[in-house]
């Protein structure tokens, strides 16, 4: 069946290892989804060929150099034949449809099973254009927030419950599973089972204004030691800053425009931004402004100085600091671990 | 002036006159005023039809010159060529000209052109009525494409989901323009399915009874039907938006009890439909083209029309195909897969009924036959993608991306777009009175075909590579970069197509006229009259007695004759069985659709700025449209003179 594929470009998106490829399933039910196309697409693409080879066989048979002289009345008996042929084909493309249908439903039911019983619940928000994930628990202590970056661990049901604040966004890990729309007013929900470890992109599916190009949110799946040490270095408040300079960037970043609407949790009762990304565990993920750039030291100076320049359009505002403000504040910020 | 009928004695009819004579009377009746102002009084349904059809064409090569640009924006990776604000508002703009502008439009004017000549009618029901339809057309998409050249243009996507359009988070007047362009293309759409429907069930020849029918005529019909049923469900929620936007209602506000999943429904439950609509015309087109290049009566003629009513009927039923991955329950979304899939049914039954009549045509591969051959090449794959993502799970991974863009370009590009170019192609020479060449005519299908066929099956590889649809960029090395590297060289190759096609039309127009009038020895009564035809039409009305009345009775078309020469005058039979029931007089050509068309418009723009306008801009309308129908002495005919 794939040999069959690699006939056409579909066999492009097949084959490379993506990261976000629909068919590079990282769950069974990605992995189910990927088989229903392997078979819808085995099934079409015979149809499809059996139609242009008849289309252009017919066309070659019958072929006249000219417009010849009108057929009026046509012969009967090949008329009945013809009856036969059509209504047979016709025939076939109602068993067809009613398998596609039949088989389509199983999948469906199939992934409806894998969301069972989910053992872990997060609670993802989607603004324009971040993503803010809580992780809940029945212990409000074990509560905490982080931004654009989901670790989940492997072979467990995590319940992903979905809301929106503005407008219209919809989730979608293409490794994973398919897409839920996030509807303002109608909170959503969704469930994944990563099965094999990995970063596993995700993307906001529905447009939803200026940057809905880079609205990632990143899914790290690892075993559940991994995720467990994650997890509570994540519960933990933010590492204190060691040297002098970082000391200064943390009264840059209290006192200056950063604390209007981040913020950086030092203790911990101290509460989450909801406004914009939580920064408490700033460096222990992969990119700045959900997906817009790496999380590198120099990016996030550029990121600080110009945000438009990297994300055209973010809520954030380009920040004016003088140069030893700036690098105070950098040196705060490259702690948070 | 008082209202009166005028009784006249001995008034001069056609049965009076030879050939020559009747031509020069008719012709001078039926005139249509010259000069400029002329050109705004005309209420020729031909012109108008002419109109509509060159009008939409400029919206096919702004808004694919706006395709152009977004595929050189997205051939690299990381592209600064437009900004996110530019890219959202060409992407609107391209989506929302190409189905509203171009594509319904399209099908509009060739109905208006053809469906009178096909019924063999002297002119279209409510002639004043499709002129001031044209009018709103084109000021509706002048608006549009003023307001995105002063950087205006409506940036929420064509189908303008609420919040993204609503009054907190569509800033400025964008959403407004877009809301209000949906007000001026549904007036026209409706005007001209209301006349169609009129032209077709009263104006018909006699002797053209529903199962003689062209299938042109009865997609038409069909076309006609479905804009009345699902246009009012877009008039309310386009309403409902302009209210929000403009007088603060709430209607999809969940903080006050409103809910921004209703304007899915009734967007959707339009907007599936629209698919059909665009889709169905050409399909009636192209059953001709079949016929006259296969040298046979289209096959199964009543299982193809059963198919076309079939698909207007069913596409009604499956709108929340688009809606899967709202979170609506499981049964609901699994009905509407079924029902999604069930329109393949009637789609198949074309085909194979097609493919049918050229396994035993004779067939001559002409131009507009090559672009049906680029119908079965891109349609089948756009039915059979489609049939894919009518799958409810393949759907959830399918939606939103890519592979949505590939499916939806087989669809309308294959379907549609091809088709209406099989018809240009064939009618051209009706319309011009010229031929176009044949040599780069051929080429320009090859370089569309190859385009189309390279461009859409890599965008729906893209959409499994995981690309999600309207992002302005992408970074390098995500394994997006190879694919949209391809699919713009498609769609390139699509626009050069075009470029070939206008050099195509230009060196045709320049030759000087005289095409015969049925070049191709096709078998409808339009074939009859000259290239192009008289403002007239029909020098006496046709009778007919067979479904290609000019193979089957070339030399012996029965006339209808006893209307006067010195009135416009039209015969008008009955619906089912086309017997004359009278006859009916035609409105003179006027201003005053024009004038209500120019005071509609300024009420409608003004709207946007301020509520106010519906009520100073009544004032004119009020007053055009007492002028448009102030009452007239009319010559009628007397009782007694009816033909029964």
């Amino acid at each position: 069946m794939k040999r069959l594929a690699c006939l056409t470009p579909l066999l492009l998106a097949a084959c490379s290892r993506n990261p976000s490829a629909v068919l590079d399933a990282a769950s069974p039910s990605a992995r189910a989804t990927g088989w229903l196309f392997w078979f819808f697409l085995a099934v079409n693409g015979v149809i499809w060929l059996l139609v242009l080879g008849f289309l252009f066989y017919f066309l070659w048979r019958r072929r006249e150099r000219t417009l010849t002289a009108p057929l009026i009345q046509a012969d009967a008996a090949v008329e009945r034949k013809l009856i036969t042929r059509v209504g047979l084909a016709i025939g076939a493309t109602v068993i067809i449809l009613t398998l596609f249908v039949g088989v389509s439903y199983a999948v469906d039911r199939q992934l409806l099973a894998f969301q069972r019983r989910p053992q872990l619940e997060i609670e993802v928000t989607a603004h324009q254009w971040w993503w803010e994930v809580r992780y809940l628990s029945d212990q409000p202590s074990d509560i905490f927030v982080t931004a654009n970056e989901i670790h989940v661990p492997l072979n467990t049901r995590v319940k992903l419950k979905l809301q929106s604040t503005d407008v219209i966004h919809s989730l979608w890990f293409p490794n994973l599973s398919g897409k839920r729309d996030i509807i303002p007013g109608h909170d959503g929900e969704m469930v994944i089972l990563a099965d094999r470890a990995g970063v596993w992109k995700g993307r906001c599916g529905e447009f939803c204004g200026l940057q809905h190009t880079y609205m990632e949110l990143r899914l790290v799946a690892e075993p559940k030691a991994q995720f467990q040490t994650w997890e509570a270095a994540q519960r933990l408040p933010a590492a204190d800053p060691v040297t002098a300079e970082a000391l200064r960037g943390q009264q840059v970043f209290n006192g200056g425009p950063c604390a209007a609407c981040h913020a950086i949790r030092t203790t911990t009762t101290a509460s989450y931004s909801t406004n914009a990304p939580d920064l408490t565990h700033l460096k222990s993920r992969t990119t700045i402004g959900a997906g817009a750039a790496p999380n590198t030291k120099g990016y996030l100076s550029g990121w600080i100085n110009d945000p438009h320049a990297m994300k055209p359009g973010v809520h954030m505002p380009a920040i004016q600091q003088n140069s030893k403000d700036h690098q105070a504040l950098l040196a705060y910020l490259e702690g948070l671990k | 002036m008082k209202w009166q009928q005028v009784y006249e004695e001995n008034p001069p009819l056609d049965s009076d006159l030879d050939d020559a004579e009747l031509d020069a009377r008719l012709a001078e009746t039926w005139r249509q005023p010259h000069g400029l102002i002329g050109w705004f009084m005309s209420t020729d349904h031909k012109e108008i039809g002419r109109r509509y059809i060159i009008t939409a064409f400029c919206h096919l090569l702004l808004a694919g010159l706006l395709a152009m640009i977004i595929r050189l924006q997205l051939a690299f990776p990381g592209m600064h060529l437009l900004s996110p604000d530019l890219y959202n508002q060409i992407f609107t703009t391209h989506g929302t000209v190409m189905m509203f502008l171009f594509a319904v439009p399209m099908v509009e004017g060739m109905m208006v052109y053809l469906v009178p000549l096909m019924v063999g009618s002297r002119i279209i029901a409510f002639p004043r009525l499709n002129a001031f339809s044209y009018y709103m057309y084109l000021f509706g998409g002048l608006m549009v494409w003023i307001a995105f050249f002063i950087n205006s243009g409506p940036d929420a996507g064509w189908f303008a989901y609420v919040p993204l359009s609503g009054p907190e988070f569509g800033a400025g007047k964008r959403s407004d323009i877009w809301a209000q362009m949906i007000t001026f293309t549904e007036v026209a759409g409706l005007a001209v399915a209301l006349e169609i429907i009129v032209t077709i069930l009263k104006f018909r020849a006699p002797g053209m009874t529903l199962n003689r029918l062209p299938i042109f005529v009865w997609a038409s019909l069909v076309t006609s039907l479905m804009i009345a049923l699902s246009m009012p469900s877009i008039v309310t929620t386009s309403t409902f938006l302009i209210l929000d936007r403009l007088v603060g209602t709430h209607f999809f506000n969940p903080a006050e009890g409103g809910d921004s999943l209703l304007w899915q429904h009734l967007f959707w439950y339009f907007a599936h439909p629209e698919v059909y609509i665009v889709f169905l015309p050409p399909v009636g087109l192209a059953a001709h083209v079949i016929e006259t290049f296969c040298r046979r009566r289209v096959f199964g003629y009543p299982a193809v029309v059963l198919a076309i009513i079939g698909q207007g009927f069913l596409s009604f039923g499956l709108w929340v195909h688009h809606m899967y991955a709202t979170g609506l329950p499981h049964l609901g979304n699994s009905f509407f897969e079924a029902s999604s899939v069930s329109i393949a049914i009637p789609s198949g039954t074309i085909i194979f009924c097609w493919l049918a009549t050229i396994a035993t045509g004779r067939v001559k591969i002409g131009v507009p036959m090559l672009w049906i051959i680029s119908f079965f090449v891109l349609f089948v794959l756009g039915g059979l993608t489609g049939v894919m993502v009518a799958s409810v799970p393949f759907d959830l991974q399918a939606t939103d991306t890519y592979a949505i863009v590939g499916h939806l370009h087989f669809v309308l590009v294959g379907g549609t777009v091809a088709l209406l170019l099989a018809a240009a192609w064939f009618w051209f020479p009706k319309i011009t009175g010229r031929m176009l060449d044949d040599r780069l005519g051929t080429v320009q299908w090859a370089l569309f075909l190859i385009g189309a066929l390279v461009a859409f099956s890599a965008m729906f590889a893209l959409g499994l590579s995981g690309m999600t649809r309207r992002v302005y960029t992408y970074p390098q090395g995500i394994g997006w970069d190879t694919l949209n590297l391809i699919a713009s060289l498609g769609a390139w190759s699509i626009g050069l197509s075009f470029l070939l096609m206008l050099l195509n039309i230009f060196r045709a127009l320049s030759r000087p006229r005289g095409g015969a009038s049925n070049p191709y020895n096709a078998s409808g009564l339009e074939w009859m009259v000259a290239s192009p035809p008289p403002v007239y039409n029909y020098l006496r009305i046709p009778v007919i007695d067979s479904r290609t009345p000019l193979w089957n009775q070339p030399d012996s078309i029965g006339a209808v004759v006893g209307l006067r020469v010195d009135e416009r005058e039209v015969l008008v039979t009955s619906a089912i069985t086309t017997m004359p029931h009278m006859r009916d007089h035609v409105v003179a050509p006027s201003l005053w659709p024009f004038i209500n068309s120019v005071v509609f418009t300024i009420m409608l723009i003004g709207s946007i700025y301020t509520p106010k306008a519906m009520v100073w801009g009544a004032v004119p309308v009020a007053i055009a449209l007492i002028g448009w129908l102030y009452p007239r002495r009319v010559l009628a005919p007397r009782p007694e003179e009816v033909p029964s």
